[in-house]
C-alpha cells in the first residue's frame, strides 16, 4: 500500500514541480529540462505492461494539459513507457540479481542508472522536439535542443537521486 | 478466429501502445488546425486557475520593470494626445469622420504563462470568452506586436506567440511601405526574419518594421522591429532582413487584445467574392 501512495506522491510532485517551476526555465533560450520523465524510470518493476503503458499515457496527458500544445508530451511519454521494459532487459541482463522494487541509482550502481536514464531520456525529448515542430526540415537544431534539454534533464535526475538517497541513509 | 484472439492476447503490449499513440496524434493534429472542443475549454479553467495563482506570485518580483515601461508607455500616449491636440487645433473645422471611429477595440489583459525556449511558443492570458475575446484577434503589448489569440475559455485565452513555427504577421517598412512578412527561426528570441521584400527596395540597417494593417487580424502601425541585417540569395528576387523585435518577449506582462469590429464585415465581403 505505502509503495502505491509513494508512486502517487512522486506523480503530483513531478508535474507540479515541471509545470509550476521547470517550464519556465529559459535557460540560453533552447533547452528546459522535463524532469517528469524521472516518474516513468522510477515505476516498479513489477507493473504489468499495459499499466505502464496507461501511466504513461495520463502523465503525458497531465503536462500536456498544461501546454498550448495537445499531445506532444502524451506521444512521447507513450513512446517512452512503450521502450522502457526493453531498455530495462537491455541495461540490466540478470534481472533476478536486482535489488529493490523500483529503478534508482542507489539500486542499480551509477552506471547502470546513468546508461538506463540517458537512452530514454534522449529517446523521449527527441521524440517531443520533433513532434512539436512537427517536420524534419529543422532536424539539427532539433538535435541540438534535444541534447541541451536532456542534459539539464539528466543532472536534474541525477541531483535528485541523491537527494532521495540520502534521505534513505537518514531514515535507516 | 481463436488464432486471431490468441495473437491479439499475445501482442497486447503493443496494441495497447498503438491505440495510445493514435489518440495522442489525434490530440496533436487537430490542435495544429486550432480546433477547439470541451475538452480543452474545460482544462483551461484547471489549467488557468494554477497559472493565475502562479502569475499571482511572480508578479511582485517584476513589479519595477512593469511600472518603467507602462510609464514610458503612458508618457508616449500623452505626447501622441498633444499631438492631436495641436492638429485639430488648425484643423478643427473638418467634420470628424465617425465611420472610422472605433474601429479597433483595446481589452487589456494580464499575461499568466509564457515561454520563449520551444521552437512553438504559447501565451496564456487572463481574460477569456467572458470579455469578449475571441480566437483570430491580435494581441500587443506597449512595445509591439505579441500574437494572436487561438484557444478561448470562459475566463483565459491561449495566445499563439510571434515566435512560433505557425506564426506569420505581414508586416511594413516604415519609410518605404514595402511588404513582407515576418516570421521566426526558432533560433534567437530577440531576433527575427522578414523575407520576401523586393530586391529594388532600398534597405538600411535600423529601419523600421510595422505591421501592415492589410491582414484583418493586426491593426496598421503596430511595431515589430528594426532591420538588424539584411541579404540576398543568390538567384533570389527577394531580400531576407533579420530583425530586432522591438518587445522583449521574455519580459511581458501587460498586454492589450485588440478586436477588430469591421471584422465580420470584411470577412463576408471576401466570402461573397469566393462564391
Amino acid at each position: 500500500m505505502s509503495q502505491y501512495l509513494k508512486v502517487i506522491l512522486q506523480f503530483l510532485l513531478l508535474v507540479l514541480f515541471q509545470v509550476l517551476v521547470l517550464n519556465n526555465i529559459r535557460f540560453a533560450g533552447y533547452a528546459n529540462p522535463y524532469l517528469y520523465i524521472l516518474f516513468i524510470l522510477m515505476l516498479p518493476y513489477e507493473l504489468p505492461g499495459w499499466l505502464l503503458l496507461i501511466i504513461s499515457f495520463i502523465t503525458g496527458f497531465t503536462i500536456d494539459l498544461f501546454s498550448a500544445q495537445q499531445g506532444i508530451h502524451t506521444a512521447a511519454t507513450v513512446f517512452a513507457g512503450f521502450l522502457r521494459p526493453g531498455i530495462l532487459k537491455l541495461v540490466l541482463p540478470k534481472q533476478d540479481s536486482v535489488s529493490g522494487n523500483y529503478p534508482s541509482l542507489q539500486a542499480m550502481g551509477v552506471q547502470t542508472f546513468l546508461t538506463y536514464s540517458v537512452i530514454l531520456v534522449i529517446i523521449h525529448h527527441f521524440s517531443l522536439y520533433l513532434l512539436e515542430i512537427f517536420r524534419f526540415s529543422e532536424i539539427f537544431r532539433t538535435m541540438l535542443r534535444t541534447g541541451l534539454s536532456s542534459l539539464l534533464t539528466l543532472i536534474l535526475i541525477i541531483i535528485t537521486q541523491y537527494l532521495f538517497y540520502f534521505k534513505h541513509q537518514s531514515d535507516s | 478466429m481463436q488464432t486471431l484472439l490468441a495473437l491479439l492476447v499475445k501482442h497486447k503490449f503493443f496494441l495497447l501502445f498503438l491505440v495510445l499513440e493514435l489518440i495522442a496524434f489525434t490530440m496533436i493534429i487537430n490542435n495544429t488546425y486550432y480546433q477547439r472542443y470541451i475538452l480543452i475549454n474545460n482544462a483551461n479553467k484547471v489549467t488557468g486557475t494554477v497559472y493565475q495563482w502562479k502569475a499571482g506570485v511572480s508578479e511582485y518580483l517584476f513589479l519595477k520593470k512593469v511600472n518603467t515601461s507602462l510609464a514610458l508607455e503612458n508618457a508616449r500616449l500623452h505626447e501622441r494626445i498633444e499631438r492631436y491636440q495641436l492638429g485639430s487645433e488648425e484643423t478643427h473645422t473638418y467634420p470628424q469622420d465617425t465611420l472610422t471611429e472605433n474601429k479597433f477595440e483595446f481589452i487589456p489583459a494580464k499575461v499568466i504563462s509564457n515561454s520563449i525556449n520551444k521552437r512553438n511558443n504559447y501565451l496564456m492570458i487572463d481574460k477569456g470568452q467572458q470579455h469578449g475575446i475571441k480566437p483570430d484577434m491580435a494581441v500587443i503589448s506597449s512595445d509591439g506586436v505579441v500574437g494572436i489569440v487561438i484557444n478561448t475559455s470562459d475566463k483565459y485565452s491561449w495566445v499563439m506567440s510571434v515566435l512560433n513555427s505557425n506564426a506569420k504577421i505581414n508586416g511594413r517598412f516604415l519609410n518605404t511601405n514595402f511588404q513582407g512578412s515576418l516570421s521566426w527561426d526558432g533560433k534567437n528570441y530577440r531576433i527575427g526574419t522578414f523575407s520576401d521584400v523586393p530586391s529594388h527596395v532600398n534597405i538600411t540597417t535600423g529601419d523600421t518594421i510595422v505591421t501592415s494593417g492589410y491582414s484583418f487580424i493586426f491593426p496598421p502601425d503596430i511595431m515589430i522591429g528594426t532591420v538588424k541585417d539584411y541579404y540576398i540569395d543568390k538567384g533570389d528576387h527577394f531580400y531576407t532582413a533579420t530583425l530586432l523585435f522591438s518587445a522583449d518577449y521574455n519580459n511581458i506582462s501587460h498586454v492589450y487584445v485588440v478586436r477588430n469590429n469591421e471584422r465580420d464585415e470584411l470577412l463576408s465581403i471576401i466570402t461573397d467574392i469566393s462564391i
